[in-house]
């Protein structure tokens, strides 16, 4: 419909199609353009801040023991309910404590260093079989290939909770039992990613070469293969961590995750829930938007570093900022 | 056609047959099935007895033969937590509720992500596109049990909407809204940049030239082609939300189906409804993605199923 269609927006509209024909991919340059210089500090500002939250996350985690004001496992009933310190408490509880007198602050920082240390885990975990399974079925192709490429797509059809939950209730929930599960049942992404491109990588000149003057086959996947995953391996061993974030809180809501004496922010979740719906919300609100900044901070994170790996994507940026200024839009 | 839908059919039963054997020897060497059936009280040579008479310390590939036969019997055994009802008819008790809650947030999240992303799609980096992307993030970036209870503190403590729980439809409003909005995000992101791609494309200007209005180029031509990867991801969803999201949820809200099963099921070590649950599950995952890759096929002539 012409109404639709300002001149402006026609002559704009022509801008990117001319650029597509140059980059073949639109509207990320437009998206750049108009969102000028701003835009893209906005977005650096959000990949910086969220940089920054994770790193003190990352800290307070480290150093619970010695920030948080008391045993977050010692409950204590004459304190039930504790207001936090901006509502007349005092700083020996300073967000409050819970109907059981558990110090509010302590749990959510050791929650943060249970889900800090499952995401780590779990990422190490997983991506280090899924990479090796990846590298050999690439690498060697053919038979070995079909079948381990056929138990990946069984697996990946596996309904993966409910297996999880069941693993869980089996052999008990505790931080290194529950971190295996979630391995076990989430390596394969990154062994197809590693096949996919050990595949495109092994066919390429350079590799011949080294196969040529005789290279090891572990020297070649060492030093001329491997490289090559790092970049798409940061970025989603970074979206892993995210969800392996969740995966756990999940489990651990459901109360089939890890269970007490563990402190976790998704068990704490489960406990207001049932006790503090329709009494201090705040309970649930607490580890619940905790939980949900450090998931968003990491997937924030891992948009900003897919850029900031990818030298074209930069350069992208750079030529975007630079007409921007030049054209003083 | 018929050859590629054989040849999946025989890769589904292979996903089936492993799921069971996986559930069937974890369950087994790990776990203990007549923990939970006696009382507490009873003796330990209470237990070893009732273990003899379930056949449970018979060797396990005799176990599994015998499983084998009454599996194709239909008979998955007697689920212990509904004591005495077959687990399979327990499954089907609870199935439809949780194929309500899945149809109803599905529907919702079609719904919504279609035009939220063909209107994104218009303007790539503008106002509404971005305020779209980041609401999707944020969807993507919130636990589903957390938003529940947003929604229930918001919508059931304060403004006293909606009930939860088991009950009718309007019981089931929230809880479809709840597995609906993170699927709502991820699948406007997917119409968008589908849009974006066509409506650059080449066909889409021979059909401007030719004085096509927008509409029909929308909605004839370039929503046909960004149907593709749609499809694909909505499927995706639905067999998530049939295996995995739908058991948080109905925890949240307390809604009465095979997802609240499940994790019942599951702490009472129910092992015989844990494997009729498993085993429905696995069945209808492989149905749906044969679904979709038949839909694909539909869509795209041009796909070659292989």
């Amino acid at each position: 419909m012409s109404d639709e269609y300002t001149a402006q927006h026609a002559d704009e509209e022509h801008a990117t199609d001319d650029e597509a024909a140059i980059q073949g991919r639109p509207y990320e340059i437009s998206a750049a353009r108009r969102g000028g210089l701003f835009g893209e500090l906005v977005r650096d500002k959000l990949g910086f801040a969220s940089a920054l939250f994770l790193t003190l996350l990352a800290l307070a985690a480290l150093f619970a023991p010695l920030l948080a004001p008391d045993d977050p496992n010692r409950g204590n009933l004459s304190r039930s309910m504790a207001s936090p310190v901006w509502n007349g408490g005092s700083w020996s509880n300073p967000m409050g404590a819970d109907w059981q007198g558990y110090d509010v602050l302590s749990r959510l920082l050791y929650g943060a260093r249970t889900s800090l240390f499952i995401g780590l885990l779990v990422v190490a975990l997983a991506g280090t079989f899924g990479i090796i399974v990846g590298v050999i079925s690439g690498y060697k192709g053919g038979r070995v290939d079909r079948w381990l490429m056929g138990w990946v797509d069984v697996q990946v059809s596996f309904p993966g909770l409910l297996l999880a939950m069941l693993l869980v209730a089996l052999v008990g929930g505790t931080v290194w039992t529950v971190a295996i599960i979630l391995a076990v049942n989430g390596w394969m992404v990154y062994a197809r990613m590693t096949r996919g491109v050990v595949l495109s990588v092994r066919e390429r000149p350079f590799v011949e070469a080294a196969e040529m003057v005789g290279s090891s086959p572990l020297r070649v996947i060492t030093k001329h293969v491997l490289p090559n995953l790092v970049t798409p391996l940061a970025t989603l061993a970074v979206l892993e961590f995210a969800r392996i974030i969740l995966a756990e809180a999940a489990l651990s809501f459901l109360g089939l995750g890890i269970q007490y004496p563990g402190v976790t922010w998704g068990l704490d979740i489960a406990r207001a829930g049932d006790h503090e719906l329709f009494g201090n919300q705040w309970l649930i609100i607490y580890p619940g938007l905790l939980l949900s900044l450090t998931v968003l901070a990491v997937n924030l994170l891992s948009s900003w570093l897919r850029v900031m790996l990818d030298p074209q994507e930069r350069e992208k940026r750079y030529a975007a900022s630079v007409t921007d200024k030049a054209g003083g839009m | 056609m018929g050859r590629y839908i054989g040849r999946r059919l025989i890769q589904g039963l292979v996903v089936i047959f492993g799921v069971t054997v996986f559930v069937f020897v974890v369950t087994r060497l790990i776990g203990d099935p007549v923990k939970f059936m006696l009382p507490l009280s009873a003796t330990p040579e209470q237990r070893e007895a009732r273990r003899d008479a379930m056949g449970l310390n018979d060797p396990l590939v005799q176990q599994f033969g015998r499983f084998l036969r009454d599996l194709v019997q239909g008979d998955l055994g007697e689920s212990s937590y509904v004591r005495g009802t077959p687990a399979l008819e327990v499954v089907f008790d609870y199935l439809p509720r949780t194929l309500q809650l899945v149809a109803v947030g599905m529907l919702l999240a079609i719904v919504l992500s279609i035009p939220l992303g063909v209107i994104a799609s218009r303007k790539p980096g503008g106002t509404t596109d971005r305020v779209l992307t980041t609401l999707s993030l944020i969807g993507l970036s919130m636990p589903q049990f957390f938003l529940g209870y947003v929604l229930m503190i918001a919508f059931t403590v304060r403004l006293r909407w909606f009930e939860t729980g088991p009950g009718g439809f309007m019981n089931l409003v929230l809880p479809s809204i709840c597995l609906a909005l993170p699927a709502v995000g991820r699948l406007a992101v997917v119409v968008r940049s589908a849009m974006i791609d066509e409506l650059n494309s080449q066909y889409v200007k021979v059909a401007k030239a030719k004085g096509l209005t927008r509409r029909r180029i929308l909605g004839v031509h370039a929503l046909r082609n960004a149907g593709i990867p749609y499809v694909t991801l909505l499927g995706w969803e639905v067999i998530r939300a049939i295996a995995g999201y739908t058991v948080v949820v109905e925890s949240v809200f307390n809604w009465p189906g095979l997802g609240f099963m499940a994790s019942t099921a599951v702490k009472n070590q129910d092992f015989y409804l844990i494997q009729a649950i498993v085993f429905v599950v696995a069945v209808m995952v492989v149905l749906i993605n044969i679904a979709v890759d038949i839909a694909y096929k539909l869509l795209d002539p041009r796909v070659k199923l292989s």
